[in-house]
């Protein structure tokens, strides 16, 4: 009786954490399996169940020049932001985790800071210093694609510094010095063995870098000028006169090349090992 | 192959000295050894030759030329790590054909080179394997044909054997050194293992507190030691405290007058202890002749190590010896309690001046 006991305790016990993990991944994925579904439905106004299902709204985006232009303003926002935050973040990673100096917490500290300071906070801020040093320089700096790109890069930077910076700690530096004694100079060294060697973080920084940039939407509503919108705005200001499945399908397409983007890296890097 | 100065090198760390006025001169093709125990100064040494720490003070010549202030990648030393720091995102053949690559040679050379290296230590099959598929000496043996595939001038070992498992161990040493013997390599090798030291080395360096104590060969160091602490490393000495009251004659703080070695140290009537190898102290259950000093004690404690066994004999209140006696058929085996008698000749009894911090 006492083993049956134990079995069924066990059992349960079982059964409660596959139940616990299984809410959890509803409670995750429904908004998503949602969207998806939406995106499909006939009618204009959503509403259960649907009419029917059509892919009208996928074409519809093809054409809403407010959706095309701001995918392609986000794509390459992201890349040059997530190309700077990896040429800033890199050195300073490796700075932060090589070298003990004075104010090493503090400037670790700075470059986490922009993941904690709300995004809100982060646009006004900007725009404030923006608008101060057009007026002092007379520089076009207020709407200007420099000036949404330095935005975006204080949105990468934390991502790369931390993700790289986890991956030096597992990095054995007698390798760096077994690459000196067979005669490596210090940037071959780097190149050789250093840098293959932090690659899946690198990666992953990237990655993380270009989804946070790509995503992101108070900073940028700050930073935006006339024309220049970038996609998850164009998405707001559409959703303050509609709200059809064109969102639905918009959405449907982030979706896909951010989940694209994770299992590419994934296939060569081990994402879940570095973050 | 080439010949290595050190002379006068010192590392300072603030008020700390790594290492204090090294001065060794190895020869072309000789297995030098630096012994000590951690933090002794002898990693530090080693890795002052190999270019990652600058020296405080003195100079470092390799092949008659000064290298001190050369870094690592310009001096050719080939180092095996303790680790073995093999690039694990590279093969072996890679691993082993990185310093060729380095120097630029010829890549039609590369490969019969690294094959060569590879054949040196036996591993010539497996040179498409990653480091990781690989067990813990054959690591070791890649590492030693990266370190050598270059023809360094110097050859340095940092604890390369103490990864390795014991039986392994003894093997690697063999192997290692017939390799050095072969190619004629100048070799300096850092250990804290005196067994290793003593069966790799054609000279040893004993170090502590970052100061060369006594260089000399296994037997220099065993038969006359140059101070109690190497007396104390470098095999095993029984000490005791005292005063050399005559030429030849030792009295301990507790009030036994014994024979010592009337050439050593300590003459001065000053405080010094008296060394005693195991294996020169006789020990008999029946009194003891022909010996310059006899006394008679009780066996505290025994050791029994297979081939030898220790025997622990107090001879007075506050002082013991341990004599060491070879394990044989119908031999003497005292127990516990025994009362004994054991004696040596004063020419093995040396005196070094100055108490020791320990005992």
């Amino acid at each position: 009786m006492a083993m049956t006991g134990t079995f069924g305790s066990r059992r349960l016990g079982r059964w409660l954490l596959r139940g616990a993990a299984g809410f959890t991944m509803l409670y995750i994925l429904t908004p998503l399996i949602f969207v998806i579904w939406l995106s499909f439905f006939r009618q204009e106004i959503p509403s259960f169940p649907p009419d029917g299902y059509s892919l009208r709204w996928y074409g519809e985006l093809a054409g809403n020049e407010r959706f095309v232009s701001g995918f392609v303003l986000s794509l390459e926002l992201g890349v040059i932001a997530t190309a700077i935050g990896l040429a800033v973040g890199v050195p300073a990673a490796l700075c932060l985790s090589r070298f003990r100096f004075r104010g090493r917490e503090g400037l670790n500290n700075l470059l986490l800071l922009p993941l904690m300071v709300p995004g809100i906070v982060l646009g006004m801020a900007l725009y404030v210093a923006h608008v101060e040093v057009e007026i002092a320089t007379g520089l076009p700096i207020l709407g200007s694609l420099g000036g949404l790109v330095a935005g975006h890069v204080l949105v990468v930077i934390p991502w790369t510094v931390r993700l790289v910076t986890a991956s030096l700690a597992g990095f054995d530096r007698t390798l760096e010095e077994a690459a000196q004694n067979l005669g490596a100079n210090r940037w071959t060294t780097f190149r050789r063995i250093t840098l293959p060697s932090i690659l899946p973080g690198i990666v992953a920084a990237a990655m993380f870098g270009f989804v946070s940039s790509f995503g992101n939407l108070e900073m940028s509503m700050f930073l935006v000028g006339p024309g220049r919108t970038t996609l998850p705005i164009a998405i707001l200001q559409y959703l303050e006169w509609k709200i059809d499945p064109t969102i639905a399908a918009v959405s449907v397409i982030q979706i896909l090349l951010i989940g694209a983007a994770m299992l590419i890296t994934d296939r060569f890097v081990k994402i879940s090992r570095v973050v | 192959m080439a010949r290595l100065e050190l002379d006068q090198v010192s590392k300072q760390y603030g008020d700390f000295h790594a290492v204090r006025g090294v001065t060794l001169d190895v020869a072309d093709g000789e297995f030098l050894v630096l012994l000590g125990p951690s933090g002794c100064g002898k990693t530090t040494t080693l890795r002052m030759i190999a270019g990652f720490i600058e020296p405080t003070g003195g100079a470092i010549r390799l092949g008659g030329q000064d290298v001190t202030q050369l870094p690592p990648w310009k001096r050719n030393a080939g180092l095996v790590f303790q680790s073995y720091a093999l690039f694990p995102h590279l093969t072996v053949n890679q691993n082993v054909a990185f310093g060729l690559e380095m120097r630029k040679v010829p890549s039609a050379e590369i490969a019969p080179r690294t094959a060569e290296a590879l054949r040196l230590v036996q591993l010539e099959h497996l040179g498409d394997r990653l480091p990781r598929q690989l067990s813990g000496g054959q690591q070791q043996r890649v590492a030693l044909a990266r370190a050598l595939v270059f023809h360094p001038d110097v050859l340095l070992l940092d604890e390369p054997l103490s990864n390795l498992d014991a039986k392994l161990r003894q093997e690697v040493r063999l192997e290692i050194r017939e390799l050095q013997r072969k190619l004629g390599l100048t070799t300096v090798m850092v250990t804290h293992d005196q067994e290793e030291a003593l069966t790799m080395a054609d000279r040893l360096v004993v170090m502590s507190e970052g100061e060369v104590r006594q260089v000399g060969t296994q037997r220099d160091l065993y038969e006359r030691p140059s101070d109690r602490f190497v007396a104390g490393f470098v095999g095993r000495s029984s000490f005791l405290e005292g005063h050399v009251e005559a030429p030849g004659l030792f009295r301990t703080a507790g009030g036994l007058a014994l024979g010592c070695d009337g050439q050593g140290g300590g003459q001065g009537g000053g405080q010094g202890s008296l060394a005693l190898r195991p294996e020169r102290i006789s020990i008999s259950p029946a009194p003891l002749t022909e010996l310059d000093t006899t006394l008679e004690g009780t066996v505290e404690f025994v050791s029994y190590l297979g081939a030898l066994i220790d025997i622990h004999v107090r001879i007075s209140p506050e002082e013991r010896v341990v004599a060491q006696i070879a394990n044989r058929a119908g031999g003497f085996m005292p127990d516990i309690g025994n009362r004994v008698h054991v004696g040596w000749s004063s020419a093995d009894a040396r005196v070094f001046p100055g108490r020791a911090p320990t005992s």
